[in-house]
């Protein structure tokens, strides 16, 4: 019917050839393309040219104000031989081994407990993302004051306690140090991976643990198999983030400890800072920079095929 | 499988009471529909039967237990949700078993279970497939299965139809009667729907603002509905109601509105003169010489029945036919309601006035 009515009009008028400028024109692609760009220039100016110029500088051995020479995996091998590199490799695992963890189990405590009915709850919400907020330069020099050797409050609360008699040297000793420092990037990290958490648990439907109390399960098996099913594929992406942010860490070390003491608390940020710019080294100092992304590939690898849309999120949807 | 009993139970959330003292007998096997509109308190009331809400006063028992302090699990009971509440991230086997699975029944106890339920509901081919790769009404089957799995002493259910669309409903409104006829297990079933309560209820509850309106079957309900509520609630087209006196001069008869006279069998006693609300449904108007002159507003014609609009003296009607009337908008007709058929109700009070 349609047809038999529009053909003689279509006979009528005359059909231009559209000009290939014209066809450009209304192509949505190509609008598409400039609509992109803006994004395009700041991803190459500000991530790819960095990475890029980073990693090429790992191979020469460029010094601050004199251009450098390709000199192959030279750095590398240099790397390969220094004790102090693979003490900070060490040093970089513990510390975001360590610091995830707890801060996942924190984390996913205070989001469970968040998510609790109970009095002034959006004042105890706000308030679990104050270490967040506050800048970490600032924290960390909060930091440094309670764990400073002569004028902790720690030290000072558990000598009227009379639970010790000299002050601990907190940033001075070895140990101690590390244990501080990790402590300070828990204090900070735990509200991102509470919050996110407790945003994913909002998502799991009130009706769904309704089902499991008349089902018979008490809290732990309601968590157990209800709650934490459905908060993994959150927890996937909560965690990597939490590992990228604690493996590149440099703020809070640089600004609590400077690596210090005897290199305990360096990490490759800190270590690479300290090669590439106070000392001056640029090449070397990229081949340490450089040396991270494997750790840091190895990392998303594991959330991306933990992050897959498991069997149970797929097909198709019906409401 | 087993009673009942809702003793004079009271629900209040905060100062502000919801349910007013309700009682209700749940007879073992019978299949109990509480309807009402939305806010009348039938969920709030079934959810304290399944011991999700507290009871505030009175007692609910299942079977010879007052059940008011038993723990939910302890009740015997299974209920089917309005969403379903299936776990998204469990097989449909899993979703039905998982009640087996935390009483630490064996993995064999379980499939026994759940392929027996599956096999009632026909969801054999389905027991692979996750929630989301299923259809609505397929859906709404495993909520059934994973309660008849259980094999409980009450079935409750929660609009559980609600999320379908309409021809789905239909279907499985028949499918859930069909079940409850092979398994008799006491079944008490929530809706706001009255063509669900109608269809499927031994016995229908109608609530109203936290009381109990009238309960009966299904037809004692439409034949002699207690109050204008219940007149009003029941059926579709929904009861016409006219305002006006009633007259005992001579004969006995109804004064509607601008003075349209309406035949009635007999006038209760002492009622001459007294405001009331004449009630007849739809289908008890006939066509005859010696009606009253209406007008039509809008004719629908249904296939099976005719939906006439009319104006009878100045109030809006519906009347339905069986036959196909080629009535146009603004023709006159005269409608005759059933004299012997027709519901009086008292104006202030709303309660029923004729025997």
């Amino acid at each position: 019917m349609a047809d038999i009515a529009l053909a003689p009009r279509r006979a009528k008028t005359e059909i231009r050839e559209a000009t290939a400028w014209e066809q450009l024109r209304h192509n949505r692609n190509w609008l598409g393309f400039w609509f992109m760009l803006p994004a395009l220039a700041f991803l190459i100016f500000f991530l790819a040219y960095p990475l890029g110029l980073g990693i090429w500088l790992s191979f020469t051995d460029t010094r601050i104000g004199r251009v450098g020479h390709f000199i192959g995996t030279e750095n590398y091998e240099w790397l390969w031989d220094d004790a102090i590199f693979w003490l900070s490799v060490f040093n970089t695992l513990i510390y975001t081994f360590i610091a995830s963890a707890i801060k996942f189990a924190v984390g996913l405590y205070l989001a469970l407990l968040l998510n609790e009915r109970m009095p002034f709850k959006a004042l105890l919400r706000a308030a679990v993302l104050i270490p967040f907020i506050v800048p970490t330069v600032l924290s960390a020099l909060a930091f440094w004051w309670i764990f400073d050797s002569q004028f902790s409050i720690i030290s000072w609360s558990l000598k009227h306690l009379g639970l010790i008699t000299q002050n601990i040297n907190f940033l001075g000793d070895t140990t101690w140090a590390r244990i501080c420092v990790i402590f300070a990037n828990i204090w900070r990290g735990v509200p991102f991976v509470a919050i996110t958490l407790l945003a994913g648990l909002q998502t799991v439907q009130p009706s769904l643990y309704e089902a499991a109390t008349l089902d018979g399960a008490s809290r732990w098996q309601m968590f157990r198999f209800i709650t934490y099913p459905l908060l993994t594929p959150i927890i996937a992406v909560v965690m990597t983030f939490s590992v990228l942010f604690t493996f590149t860490d440099f703020q809070l070390i640089w600004a609590m400890t400077r690596g210090g003491p005897v290199n305990a608390t360096h990490l490759m940020a800190t270590l690479s800072y300290q090669r590439a710019i106070i000392a001056g080294q640029l090449g070397e100092g990229a081949a340490i920079s450089s040396a991270m992304i494997p750790f840091l590939l190895a990392a998303i690898m594991v959330s991306w095929f933990g992050l897959q849309r498991r069997k149970w999120q797929q097909g198709e949807s019906n409401d | 499988m087993s009673s009942v009993q809702i003793r004079d139970v009271r629900k209040s959330f905060g100062n502000f009471e919801v349910l007013h003292g309700v009682t209700i007998p749940i007879e073992d096997g019978e299949f109990v529909v509480l309807v009402g509109p939305s806010g009348c308190g039938k969920s709030t009331l079934l959810r304290m039967l399944a011991g999700l809400e507290n009871i505030t006063s009175g007692t609910i028992s299942i079977g010879e237990r007052v059940v008011n302090n038993v723990q939910p699990k302890e009740r015997d009971i299974a209920m089917v949700f309005q969403n379903y509440a299936l776990y998204p991230h469990m097989t449909v086997a899993d979703n039905m078993g998982f009640s087996l699975k935390l009483r630490g029944a064996k993995a064999e106890e379980i499939s026994t279970g759940v392929k027996r339920a599956a096999e009632i509901l026909a969801l054999t081919p389905l027991l692979d497939r996750y929630p989301r790769q299923l259809s609505g009404g397929q859906r709404q089957r495993v909520a059934m299965g994973r309660a008849i799995v259980r094999d409980p002493q009450v079935f409750l259910f929660d609009e559980p139809l609600s999320n379908l669309d309409a021809k789905l409903r239909v279907a499985m409104r028949t499918e859930i009667k069909e079940l409850h006829q092979r398994l008799r297990t006491t079944t008490v079933y929530v809706t706001h729907d009255q063509i669900e309560a109608m269809t499927m209820a031994d016995k229908i509850v109608v609530m109203h603002d936290g009381i109990v309106e009238q309960m009966g079957s299904p037809l004692e309900l439409y034949d002699k509905p207690e109050n204008q509520f219940v007149a009003g609630f029941i059926g579709s087209p929904a009861m016409n109601f006219l305002k006006g006196q009633v007259k005992v001069n001579g004969a006995a008869y109804f004064e509607g509105p601008n003075g349209v006279k309406l035949p009635l069998a007999s006038a209760p006693a002492n009622s001459d003169g007294k405001p009331a609300v004449y009630g007849v449904r739809p289908e008890h108007f006939t066509i005859a010489d010696d009606g009253a002159e209406a007008e039509i507003v809008v004719v629908e014609p249904t296939g099976s029945e005719t939906q006439v609009f009319a104006k009878l003296g100045g109030e809006q009607v519906v009347a339905v036919f069986r036959e196909r009337h080629l009535f146009n908008p603004g023709d006159k007709v005269r409608l005759k309601p059933d004299p012997s058929l027709v519901h009086l109700f008292d104006d202030s009070t709303g309660k029923r006035l004729n025997s």
